[in-house]
């Protein structure tokens, strides 16, 4: 087979603008390469940067975690794993270790799709490669964190993750900022691999700033009896976030999950879907996403696609708006390509009815409370894999929410 | 304890009650009865004090204190507490959520969950796939664990099977403290039925007849629930006149 030239496929898509969301400018960010030193013991890392480590989801003592990976803009500064049959390392370290490496580059995700799925392969700055060997089980979760701490600047990471046949794969990624960086540009290329009978948990937690724009380009390709489930949670301030993972789903058997939890805030832009085909028989989908603005904007896209017979799959997309200045609109999409494909979804967006509101007030708590409980509730969807100290955070943004927006 | 004076309540659009008088004192369990469509939910809501429905004149007053204008919640402390007819599901919620906020704290009243059979729905999102019938145990659950001086029962046995009917009732005299000599009671109730099944476990001092938005006949429960029986309403509306 001829070797595909990405560079040249890159090159030439520089230029495309995006299907969805706002056309961000590459080169208007800062061209400085970062020189962080690598941390060989992650209880060194400062004070300063601990924190929002923590509220990504990313635990610095590693106990309860197989391996690590960190990287700060264009530097890997940490990557240790502990469990045998888990492979952690930089993607360059993966290209140089296995031949087969080119097999899973640009295969789940186009290199030409948008100008910025080129620029990962035109500027490529790392990005971490996982791998679960045929039959390993995580016995805790991987955490990989790609962290922007350089004002203005722009980090182009492509990860590759594959779990082979039969083995079970649990990441926990967070993505965050420095406490002093306001402007970024963080692009994160993500190719999954659910080999036959295998499975990955992936959950994905971004904690960005008001001037950061985040594209994010993730594809998945699940074989027989191959199971993917993703969580998203996105609870922060943002200037303009644009996804749409997609799952092809082309062994008979094969699942696909999603979660997505979003809030936006004030001057947040998020536009974040997420897509599944089910291209072979017996192949099952379920896309479930909240959102909540409390003036931010929010499109929530969704679109299942049925190729053929005998496949199932629902989308629930449902949205709460907290503040009239903010904006939701879902967009739930089915695409059916045969008879015998069973697509539904159902959405609802609006305001917390008042007379939810005043029963739980006739229970004797006061509006504010009632409101509280029932966001909360709303925001309640059971996570699989979720680690606690999230749960704690999710805690902790709704109560700032409560002070802030009822 | 609760007393109505020419309370007259709208729903959007449309006015329902009309120049309504009632006095409920402590210790006593008032029956209302009356067609569909007549106004009771609509009556006992008001007294709840859901936005809904605006009182347009009148006045409530309970304990003593006029409460037309308090909010929901304010009411509930003063220790009104209703049994809703139709309660909104909230997902995201569990039952166990609602007895707590019932309770105030965080012991989610055992003994009341065992005796209404309801272990088995506190980790269900509040009346979501509830059946007829667990939406009333799980209503007076909440009642229980609330706690309340004075209960608004909108059709407890609707839906209720027998069985349970014989529980609800059981409770229902307990909340109603039934097991106190009438002199030392000190909470009252007001209970909306149309079977009047629940009659047979908890004893009922007065009654009326609601049509149109109006009470058009008083008198001892059982008898008015027998005339109901006999003639119908609209024998009702013009026998006692
Ligand atoms: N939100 C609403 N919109 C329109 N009409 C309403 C609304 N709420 C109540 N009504 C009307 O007000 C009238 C009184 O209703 P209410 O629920 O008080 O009756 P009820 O006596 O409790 O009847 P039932 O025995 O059937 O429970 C009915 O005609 C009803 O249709
Ligand atoms: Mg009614």
């Amino acid at each position: 087979m001829p070797k595909i030239d990405h560079k040249k496929l890159a090159k030439a898509a520089k230029e495309k603008k995006a299907a969805f969301g706002e056309d961000v400018d590459i080169k208007s960010f800062g061209k400085k390469k970062s020189s962080h030193a690598y941390i060989r013991d992650l209880s060194n890392i400062k004070e300063a940067e601990r924190e929002n480590l923590l509220t990504s989801g990313i635990d610095l003592t590693g106990k309860e975690r197989s391996g690590t990976y960190l990287q700060m803009d264009h530097n890997v500064v940490h990557c240790s794993v502990k469990q045998e049959g888990l492979e952690l390392m930089s993607v360059d370290q993966a290209r140089d270790k296995y031949s087969w490496f080119e097999d899973y580059w640009w295969k789940a995700v186009k290199v030409d799709a948008d100008k910025y799925t080129a620029q990962a392969e035109l500027e490529p700055h790392f990005g971490y490669f996982i791998r679960a060997q045929a039959g390993v089980e995580t016995i805790f979760p991987l955490q990989a964190c790609l962290y922007l701490g350089m004002q203005g600047t722009s980090q182009h990471v492509h990860n590759v993750i594959i779990a082979e046949e039969g083995a079970s794969l649990h990441i926990i990624t967070g993505c965050t900022v420095a406490k002093n960086v306001k402007a970024g540009l963080h692009l994160g290329v993500s190719e999954f691999y659910v080999k036959k009978n295998a499975k990955i948990t992936f959950t994905m937690v971004h904690n960005w700033a008001e001037d950061v724009s985040v594209r994010p380009r993730t594809g998945t390709i699940v074989e027989e009896n191959g199971l993917f489930l993703s969580n998203y949670i996105c609870m922060k301030p943002v200037k303009s976030l644009q996804m749409y993972p997609v799952s092809n789903l082309v062994g008979p058997g094969a699942t696909a999950r999603y979660n997505t939890i979003l809030v936006a805030p004030p001057g947040s832009n998020m536009d974040v879907g997420s897509k599944v085909v089910l291209a072979a028989p017996n192949t099952k989908a379920e896309v479930v996403a909240r959102t909540l603005t409390t003036g931010g904007n929010i499109i929530a896209r969704g679109q299942l696609i049925g190729e053929v017979k005998s496949v199932k799959a629902h989308l629930e997309c449902r949205g709460l708006i907290l503040k009239e200045s903010g904006m939701i609109h879902a967009i739930p999409e089915l695409i059916g390509k045969v008879s015998g494909v069973d697509l539904s979804h159902e959405a609802a967006v609006g305001k917390i009815a008042q007379e939810e509101i005043e029963y739980l007030m006739s229970r004797g708590i006061s509006r504010e409370e009632a409101t509280a409980t029932i966001v909360r509730g709303f925001l309640n969807v059971q996570i699989e894999g979720l680690p606690q100290v999230l749960k704690k955070e999710m805690d902790g943004i709704l109560d700032t929410l409560e002070k802030e927006a009822f | 304890m609760l007393k109505i004076e020419n309370l007259c309540v709208e729903i959007p659009g449309k006015e329902i009650l009309k120049n309504v008088n009632l006095e409920v004192n402590a210790g006593e369990t008032f029956v209302l009865f009356g067609p569909n469509g007549s106004g009771k939910t609509t009556l006992i809501m008001a007294i709840m004090g859901f936005s809904n429905y605006k009182v347009t004149s009148g006045r409530i007053i309970f304990k003593g204190e006029d409460i037309t204008h308090l909010p929901v919640d304010e009411r509930a402390k003063r220790g009104l507490g209703l049994m809703f007819q139709r309660p909104p599901t909230i997902k995201g919620v569990s039952l166990k959520q609602m007895v707590e906020v019932c309770s105030g704290k965080k012991d989610y009243a055992k003994e009341w969950v065992d005796q209404l059979n309801m272990e088995s729905f506190l980790e269900r999102d509040i009346n979501y796939g509830f059946s007829g019938g667990e939406i009333k145990r799980s209503e007076l659950l909440q009642l229980m664990a609330q706690g309340c001086d004075f209960v608004l029962l909108d059709e407890p046995e609707s839906g209720v099977d027998l069985e349970n009917i014989c529980v609800m009732g059981k409770t229902i005299n307990k909340l109603l403290q039934k097991d106190h000599h009438r002199r030392d009671r000190t909470k009252a109730g007001l209970i909306i039925t149309h079977t009047g099944y629940i009659l047979d476990y908890v004893e009922a001092d007065r009654g009326c007849v609601l049509i149109n938005g109006n009470f058009i006949c008083r008198g001892n429960p059982r008898e008015l629930l027998k005339d109901i029986h006999r003639s119908g309403y609209q024998e009702c509306a013009v026998c006692r006149k």
